[in-house]
């Protein structure tokens, strides 16, 4: 049992744990991930390390509260235990001085990159740090990221704050201006992670993504998390999470990533009309921090729900899967956000 | 032996052989010849004493027979249920000669079920030489000091680790998943060896003194050489066979193709037959084709029985006579009405507009020469190919040792094939590290791990004790 010891909803639907796991801190790299099992009936859900301290022996993640294991997770308190954490698992990203890198990410990726800025950064690299969030509210960690970072630029779809833009036309803006970038690392949906990898495809720049496909035991046992890179067959769970990201098929990524879809979902609707106590204990703010928080904005108290579907809409642009398959998008359309 | 039926057990997840009543037990061991050289023991992997073990079941003294059993086997209920015992002591007994050998198999399955149902460590009336209460069915030698890390909580680290306790060593196990039990969780299904079976005999390797840490990748978390420097004296490597083998052929990773492994660990180990009320989800349709021949594959095709398939083909490329898998499964599979075809082997897989294996193209094969296992090989009939209409495929094709702890331990020698170099008492090309099980054989059988499992332990033991070199 690892129990959870500080809890922060980040932005709406992003939550922040530090649990307690001495060994996992102990033994933790950049780039490596943690398998939890809530409960007893849990799945086995894959999470990106976002940090971890040896002295205290905990470590950090981050998460989008999206199904029923992350809505699970997202209803513990402070001082609750979660059943099972494996870890670390995964080869550790490969840190070295590169020079100049640009670490691009967003969404729950902010987490897992700032593991991986800091290294970057300790390891005496130029760190350009590149965030991006559909708006203003949906950015975190900035301080973090700014203190650990050379350069931060702060991008948003809807051009709210900082730049117009996403994290894929900064890339491609920095390399057509021929400044010098040796490495780029990007940590988001693979929507982003795909559209920066073809960002800076012309310009033959290494870029490393991390790809958390469906996994069950982790270990390289099962081959459910299996992805293809560069024509071969690869198990993200011992062979990366990091790949090169030219080179990985990302269409069968995401058709693997989506194909237990409608199955999810009843499980999702289920567990909510059983346990919408859970709901209602946690604050009104442990999914959304930013209600009756932001400055000079009028604040609509909506339920819970209403707040979820809402971001779910804006963010995930996610259609509400069908019951029938054969409703299914005849075609892939994927798009940024979609998990 | 009783049996659900074939249209019941269809639709259900429960035990298939329902096990001897006492009386029926008790009949079947008056069988026994009681021969003067009895040479049904020469056949077991771990040595049980099988005539004594059979003489007091005869006898209704069924306490003796499980301290018997449990003297050189700690792990009968399941040994009882896996166990080929028609080519290992089954296929000595006389009696099979004319007729039908003696139900060894069953009997020490009735015996471990006699023990469950009466309390692990109740004191039985029948059992005058029990001291007292607490005591486990087999005695623990005074302690050594010494301390035993075993790696994997399968069938070779679980009787390594109990043999060990059982010799006064204080042992810990390291298991990556969050239940210990290796394959028999993760792999063999509940209604072929129930999991409370496999939690009792893990409670009774508790009860020697063993430590379990689960959710602990070695490897990962730890390394070998960190348990070798913070003060385990020697360690056993029993990490099994876990890496899923493909045919690698198009099409392998459209979705509705599983491996075996991430098949029935979904279905045993996360238990998705029980979904929605367990978290995990399993997809499949209603036509499923099993691709293999080996017990593995006839445990993923009972599955898919039971989850609502209508329609379930195990393909195969040799012929029946040919297939790796025991009699008993083939024909319990025949009944609950899976589909045997035969030289066939699939050549790619179709996808449907939605990236979803719709078809798998075949071709039929005809036998050749024998090859190096003795068996005639298969060459594909060119220009035979066709399409199967399928909307699920289970590649139950073998398996090959994980490299994660191999690759991560210095001084560890692999073959070409991956699996750890090793002597006869299993000892590794690294000092104070035995290894034993399907990490070191590739894919074998539950039985022969645990029979490496018990060998490594007596070595280790020996190395102990005596402290002698490394290299003989």
């Amino acid at each position: 049992m690892y129990q959870i010891i500080e809890k922060e909803a980040l932005v709406p639907n992003i939550i922040y744990l530090k649990i307690n796991a001495p060994n996992i801190g102990r033994a933790a790299h950049p780039g490596q991930f943690v398998i939890i099992r809530v409960d007893e009936t849990g799945e086995r859900t894959p999470m990106g390390l976002a940090g971890w301290d040896e002295d205290e022996g905990t470590i950090d993640i981050v998460f989008y509260v999206l199904g029923t294991s992350t809505m699970k997770l997202g209803t513990l308190k402070e001082g609750d235990y979660i059943m099972n954490l494996v870890g670390p698992l995964g080869t550790p990203t490969e840190i070295e001085n590169f020079g100049t890198v640009i670490c691009a990410c967003g969404c729950f990726g902010i987490g897992p990159a700032m593991a991986r800025i800091k290294a970057l950064k300790e390891a005496g690299n130029r760190v350009i740090t590149v965030v991006e969030g559909r708006s203003r509210e949906f950015i975190f960690w900035e301080d973090k990221m700014k203190a650990n970072s050379d350069e931060l630029h702060v991008l948003t779809g809807s051009g709210g704050c900082g730049e117009l833009g996403w994290t894929n036309d900064f890339i491609k803006r920095r390399l057509k201006e021929g400044k010098d970038v040796d490495r780029i690392f990007v940590h988001g949906c693979p929507f982003m992670m795909m559209e920066c990898s073809k960002a800076s495809e012309p310009y033959g720049v290494k870029t490393t993504v991390s790809l958390t496909p469906l996994m069950v035991d982790g270990t390289g046992m099962c081959g459910a998390c299996r992805v293809e890179v560069g024509g071969e067959t690869k198990f993200a769970c011992v062979d990366g999470p990091d790949f090169d990201g030219h080179e990985v098929n990302w269409e069968t990524l995401v058709l693997r990533l989506r194909q237990f879809i409608p199955q999810e979902d009843r499980s999702h609707m289920l567990w909510e009309r059983e346990n919408w106590h859970k709901l209602v204990e946690v604050s009104p703010r442990a999914f959304n921090p930013t209600l009756g928080r932001m400055e000079g904005e009028k604040v609509e108290k909506k339920s819970r729900r209403a707040v979820i579907v809402n971001d779910a809409d804006r963010c995930t642009k996610m259609p509400r899967p069908p019951q029938d398959l054969s409703h299914q998008p005849r075609t892939l359309t994927m798009q940024r956000g979609a998990i | 032996m009783p049996k659900q039926s074939p249209e019941e057990r269809r639709r259900n997840f429960l035990e298939v052989a329902l096990g001897y009543s006492e009386e029926q037990a008790i009949e079947e061991a008056n069988r026994c010849l009681e021969c003067k050289k009895p040479r049904c023991m020469e056949g077991c992997p771990v040595g049980v004493d099988i005539p004594h073990f059979i003489k007091a079941i005869r006898e209704g003294e069924m306490w003796n027979a499980v301290r018997t059993i449990k003297s050189k086997n700690s792990l009968p209920g399941i040994c009882g249920r896996v166990c080929p015992q028609e080519v290992q002591c089954e296929s000595r007994c006389v009696l099979g000669k004319k007729g039908a050998p003696l139900a060894i198999g069953r009997l020490e399955r009735f015996a471990a079920d006699w023990e469950a149902r009466c309390g692990l460590l109740k004191k039985c009336a029948s059992d005058p030489d029990a001291e007292n209460e607490d005591a486990p069915s087999a005695k623990v030698q005074p302690p050594t000091g010494k301390k035993v890390a075993v790696v994997g909580a399968g069938p070779a680290g679980l009787t390594c680790a109990a043999d060990l306790a059982l010799r006064g060593h204080k042992v810990t196990i390291f298991e990556a998943l969050h239940d210990a039990g290796g394959v028999l969780i993760y792999g063999i299904p509940e209604f072929r060896l129930p999991k409370k079976i496999v939690r009792s005999e893990v409670d009774y390797v508790k009860t020697l003194g063993v430590n379990f840490e689960l959710d602990a990748v070695v490897g990962r978390l730890v390394q070998v050489d960190e348990l070798l420097k913070t003060g385990f004296d020697a360690v056993f490597l029993g990490i099994g066979a876990g890496a899923p083998r493909f045919l690698n052929i198009p099409g392998e990773n459209l979705n509705g193709v599983y491996s075996a492994n991430e098949y029935l660990t979904r279905v045993n180990l996360m238990k998705a037959y029980k979904f929605p009320k367990y978290d995990t989800p399993i997809r499949q349709g209603r036509k499923v084709a099993v691709v293999g021949g080996g017990n593995v594959a006839m445990d993923a095709a009972r599955c898919a029985v039971r989850l609502g398939a209508d329609e379930v083909h195990v393909v195969y490329r040799r012929s029946e006579a040919e297939m790796p898998a025991r009699l008993e499964e083939i024909e319990n599979a025949k009944e609950e009405g899976v589909i045997f075809d035969f030289l066939t082997n699939p050549t790619r897989f179709v996808a449907d507009d939605r990236g979803r294996v719709a078809g798998m193209e075949v071709v039929n094969m005809v036998l050749g020469e024998p090859d190096d296992s003795g068996r005639r090989r298969p060459v594909a009939d060119l220009g035979s190919e066709h399409v199967m209409d399928v909307d699920t495929v289970i590649i139950a094709v073998g398996t090959t040792p994980n490299p994660l702890l191999p690759a991560n331990t210095p001084g560890l020698e692999t073959t070409r094939w991956g699996t750890l170099v090793v002597d006869d008492d299993g000892r590794t090309t690294r000092e104070g590290v035995w290894a034993g099980g399907d990490i070191t054989t590739g894919g074998a059988t539950v039985i022969s791990a645990m029979g490496a499992g018990k060998k490594a332990a007596e070595d280790i033991d020996r190395w102990l004790r005596e402290d002698g070199s490394w290299n003989r």
